[in-house]
């Protein structure tokens, strides 16, 4: 390689922005990334154009860090145009990894969020009933939008990606180091979730106050009781999805006496976080009396958006089955 | 000790004695009547009168109650004994001339006919309150004392009512000397099954003359001594003094490497089939209680007798009885056939009755069994094909009049009929023991539908259960007769002694594994575990599986939230292949 | 499918001890019972992994069915009921993804019931057959955008 500085690429796809934010928030570092790289396209920040992207050799990027699902055509149409120009690609955060949150809007499809957004909601103003065009023609000009699709896609579900930057968003330790390891060339196995391959209750201070049995008897949602500061959430029968969840996070949540939600999403051993959850959980529930687990069952109000809250489309079953959807 | 004489006789007693006691020691014959071994002594009767010289002064006295002293010289039969004896015994006989070892004494003594009046010519109560005594001191209940006064004294309960103090023991029946007190069936049967399953039996028994140890037991149910805390007649009979009454049921803890489980069976209850009449008439009998009456040390001395104790004329042996019927059980219980065939060959043997063999189809399986099916047909047993709809004793001729009728279709002639007899056997079927089920769940064995237990494979483990080191033998496992209940418990027996002689036990190839890399000691495994092989390392903050305790269910794998957890063969990654492959096409 | 019928695709996972032996009474009674069950053999009902289930739908199933051990017959003491937890959860979670929760079943099945293997297979066959066919793979594609 010559002198020049490694070339280094963000986009953004279906996101919050969080991500992006989560690079500018390595404060100081950042500096360092800086010196170190150079940033040669940054939509967020800089301004780029995908003229700019075009006009780059093939494989001249060194990493390209893409956050967000893929949720429209055009999110599929950089993801490949960053692919070529870029030797490695990293999905950046949780919604790139899993889904994300807007992931959830797999249990719908095209039409009804369209529906919804456009035509339902309390505050939509649209009696024309106008939806969102693929082409449309004002004044003679033809204007096009991306393709909104049903269903939300993991980046990996349309490119190849090289890593995993897990999170909601991805810790600041989880950045830098994977910024070091690529700046050295000390890289991991191609696939890898760039974050340790253990669970959240190994980093967890609760984890020793669980009790000798871990079983639950009642559930209850982090509003309707006052949580204790101290003990491991599901003594205290909240649902905490750290046990089914990567660690790596820094426990941010916790900290802030909240339980884990799922965002590093599932260890490398597991094929579905929300499913491998689920049976964890169900496993505990304190009765062998139908009646009673039924019971128990009927209080966790939305297993699925609860279970999947970050994983939906990368989980097994990806979206809610599409004639279901009403 | 004393030093006496009796007879002339020198003989050396225990000091509490009774002259009565020693008189036996010394081998001389003194009638008694109101005396027994077990009960005090109340000279009631004086039949035992002796005379006793003691220090140069001689005495009548009687012998039953007259303790021994030192230097005694008794005689037993001098004139002065004799003529006080038969004149007590005169004085009985008035009394209660139909006693009978009250005549038999008088008969002894030498006295024709009492000289006194006879009140009544039937009495056999000689009143010496024998049975008051055993009712009192043996029972413990005093229900019946003596009431009334002089010529109108008599043995009875409380103004002659049913007392509530009886307990039914019948034991006044069983002391009285000269039969005055009798306890009857109520129906005034004559009761001739008086052993297992065919009578009345004994508090202290053993469970049957083939018992094995062949040591006798208190039925507490039953025993006198425990409803009332008196009695002990058995320990005062023991001169082993081997009966204890302490002794109470205990429960031991062995530590075993196999189990193997031969609860056997119990016979059908007959009475389930109302239309058999089992229990209802007296001569249906089921073969468990046919079985005791032609055993030789059975209850007739081996004769097959009615409840009349006339031998019967004709004899209907019914088979499957309560099997190979869908309303009962619809499994062949094996043995029948066989044990009918040699029942009909007995009857042949020791009665000259027609014998009947009811049958559905003949199942002679074994070895040598079919030979001994035409053995019988040579024997003349007339056999039957068809399924007895009824038995009752409706007669509709003469002929039939008194006798069990067995209604039958003979599907070989194609007609119903009605077949007299006076006794009918029921051949009855195997049903798996009374506490089954309780068994099957305590060793966690499967039973299948037709509730006996299951074996392991029914060709390649027919002695295994579905739990390691628990083995099954005999009726437990299935309907089988004796040569095939020995093969099973050998084969039993040596896959025990296997185990034993391998001296370790080889675990299943599929227990679970925690990989210590990849747990983050989430615990959520640790409370799963039936068998408690989880346990959490804090030091190392992971969970451990303890290999020799994991029976490999995989619970614990299917709730392990980070994977790390495994079962060995049925990793997550294989049941994944399996459900790829099997849903390919 | 054949002759325009539907025929079901059924995922059986069956324990070891109860179901898997029910099932092999009912072939060695050699009775006739619907060919749409596959069977997987797992030690224990407590063995299915909720994933397990998930994943036959994904790759084609119509219907899952569990199978264990009565309650209070478990070999290994209580996996069923930890089956029978999964269960009623994982059905609550299906029908939020428009997988109906007939398609997903519980039965307990002992070792001697090879009539109700039989019986539980027709009547699972037909249930299913009556819902028709799941059509997961359509859902969620990877380039579901070609087909819109």
């Amino acid at each position: 390689m010559s002198k020049a500085k490694p070339k280094v690429a963000f986009y953004w796809c279906s996101s919050c922005g969080g991500c992006e934010e989560s690079i500018v928030d390595l404060a100081e570092d950042i500096l360092k990334v800086v010196a170190a790289v150079d940033i040669v396209f940054w939509p967020v920040a800089l301004d780029f154009k995908k003229k700019d992207v075009e006009a780059m050799p093939d494989k001249s990027i060194a990493v390209s860090f893409i956050n967000g699902g893929i949720r429209m055509s055009e999110q599929e149409e950089m993801a490949h145009l960053l692919r070529r120009k870029s030797q490695l690609v990293v999905a950046h955060g949780a919604c790139a990894h899993l889904g994300g949150i807007p992931g959830l809007a797999n249990f719908w499809n095209k039409d009804t969020i369209f529906r919804k957004v456009y035509q339902t909601t309390v505050s939509t103003d649209n009696p024309g009933k106008i939806v969102p065009q693929e082409k449309s023609v004002v004044d003679g000009y033809e204007l096009t939008l991306p393709r909104f699709w049903d269903t939300v896609h993991p980046l990996n579900d349309v490119i190849d990606v090289d890593y995993f930057l897990p999170g909601c968003a991805p810790h600041r330790d989880l950045i830098i180091n994977a910024v070091t390891a690529i700046l050295e060339g000390k890289l991991p196995p191609k696939g890898s979730v760039l974050a340790p391959n253990k669970s959240c209750c190994e980093d967890c201070d609760r984890n020793d106050t669980k009790p000798e049995k871990l079983t639950i008897k009642e559930i209850k949602r982090p509003h309707e009781v006052l949580l204790d500061p101290e003990k491991c959430f599901l003594a205290q029968g909240v649902i905490c999805m750290g046990p089914a969840t990567r660690s790596g996070c820094g426990e941010r949540c916790i900290e802030g006496n909240m339980p884990c939600r799922g965002c590093m999403g599932p260890t490398d051993q597991v094929y579905d976080q929300g499913a491998k959850f689920l049976s964890a959980f169900a496993s505990i529930l304190d009765t062998n009396d139908e009646k009673e687990i039924e019971r128990i069952v009927s209080t966790i109000v939305d297993p699925a958006g609860t279970f999947y809250r970050f994983s939906l489309p990368s989980s097994i079953l990806k979206r809610k089955r599409m004639e279901a959807v009403k | 000790m004393v030093n006496l004489t009796i007879d002339g006789k020198q003989i050396q007693v225990e000091e509490s004695a009774t002259i009565l006691q020693a008189a036996k020691k010394a081998e001389a014959k003194i009638p008694t009547l109101c005396y027994h071994p077990v009960v005090e002594p109340y000279a009631a009767c004086r039949v035992c009168m002796v005379e006793v010289s003691l220090k140069g002064k001689a005495d009548l006295v009687t012998s039953c109650n007259t303790k021994v002293q030192e230097g005694m010289d008794v005689q037993t039969n001098s004139e002065r004994a004799l003529r006080a004896r038969r004149l007590n015994v005169e004085m009985l006989l008035a009394r209660a001339p139909a006693a009978e070892p009250l005549r038999q004494i008088a008969k002894e003594l030498g006295i024709k006919k009492t000289r006194f009046a006879v009140k009544d010519p039937e009495e056999k109560c000689i009143l010496c309150g024998l049975c008051v005594r055993a009712c009192e001191q043996i029972v413990g209940a005093s229900a019946i004392s003596f009431i009334e006064r002089g010529t109108e004294r008599k043995v009875s309960t409380p103004f002659g009512e049913p007392s509530e103090a009886c307990i039914g023991c019948t034991a006044c029946a069983y002391f009285c000397p000269t039969g005055a007190i009798t306890c009857e069936d109520k129906y005034g049967r004559k009761v001739i099954h008086e052993e297992m399953y065919l009578g009345p039996t004994t508090a202290i028994r053993v469970p049957s003359r083939q018992a094995v140890p062949m040591v006798p037991f208190i039925d507490k149910e039953a025993c006198i001594h425990f409803k009332t805390g008196e009695c002990k007649i058995c320990a005062k009979v023991c001169d082993r003094e081997a009966v204890n009454y302490e002794m109470d049921d205990t429960l031991r803890d062995l530590e075993v490497g196999s189990i193997i489980l031969a609860s056997g069976f119990k016979p059908f209850d007959a009475r389930r089939i109302p239309a058999y009449g089992y229990g209802r008439f007296p001569n249906i009998i089921t073969a468990m209680e046919f079985e005791r009456l032609v055993n030789a040390s059975g209850p007739t001395g081996g004769k097959v007798l009615m409840a009349n104790g006339e031998e019967p004329k004709a004899v209907g042996i019914i088979h499957c009885v309560g099997s190979r019927d869908e309303n009962y059980n619809a499994y062949c219980s094996r043995v029948c056939c066989m044990y009918s065939l040699k029942f009909a060959h007995l009857l042949g043997e020791k009665t000259k009755a027609t014998i009947y063999d009811f049958y559905v189809d003949m199942r002679c399986f074994g070895k040598g069994y079919e030979e001994f099916y035409h053995r019988l047909l040579k024997e003349g047993t007339k056999f039957i094909r068809g399924r007895v709809s009824e038995i009752n004793d409706l007669a509709l001729t003469e002929k039939e009049e008194g006798k069990l009728i067995i209604r039958v279709e003979d599907t070989l002639i194609g007609t119903v009929r009605r077949i007299p007899v006076d006794m009918a056997i029921l051949a009855v079927g195997l049903e798996p023991s009374v506490d089954h089920n309780q068994l099957a769940k305590k060793f966690n064995i499967s039973c299948s539908q037709d509730t006996f237990f299951l074996e392991r494979h029914p060709k390649l483990a027919p002695v295994s259960s579905f739990t390691d080191g628990i083995f099954l033998a005999g009726t437990c496992q299935g309907p089988k007769d004796i040569p095939d209940t020995v093969a099973q418990a050998g084969a039993a027996v040596s896959e025990a002694l296997a185990l034993a002689d391998a001296g370790k036990v080889e675990l299943e190839p599929i227990t679970a594994e925690i990989d210590d890399e990849l747990c983050s000691g989430c615990q959520i495994c640790v409370g799963l575990c039936p068998f408690t092989s989880i346990t959490y390392d804090k030091d190392k903050g992971i969970s451990v599986i303890n290999d020799a305790l994991c029976k490999g269910c995989g619970t614990c794998v299917a709730a392990c939230p980070s994977g790390a957890s495994q079962q060995k063969h049925f990793r997550d990654a294989q049941i994944f292949a399996e459900i790829e492959g099997i849903l390919l096409v | 499918m054949s002759n325009g019928t539907f025929e079901p695709r059924l995922v059986g996972f069956l324990c070891n001890w109860c179901s898997y032996t029910g099932a092999d009474l009912a072939g060695t009674a050699r009775m006739v019972y619907a060919p749409n069950i596959r069977i997987i053999r797992v030690m224990c009902s407590g063995r299915v992994d909720p994933q397990f289930v998930l994943k036959a739908f994904r790759e084609g199933a119509d219907g899952v069915l569990i199978s264990g051990c009565h309650p209070g017959d478990c070999h290994y003491q209580e996996g069923n009921y930890k089956a029978l937890r999964r269960h009623r959860l994982l059905s609550k979670m299906l029908e939020q993804f428009g997988i109906e929760k007939e398609r997903f079943r519980l039965e307990w099945v002992s070792a001697s019931e090879g009539t109700k293997f039989q019986l539980v297979c027709n009547e699972f066959t037909e249930q299913i057959r009556k819902l028709g066919p799941l059509n997961l793979h359509q859902n969620g594609g990877r380039h579901e955008q070609g087909q819109a």
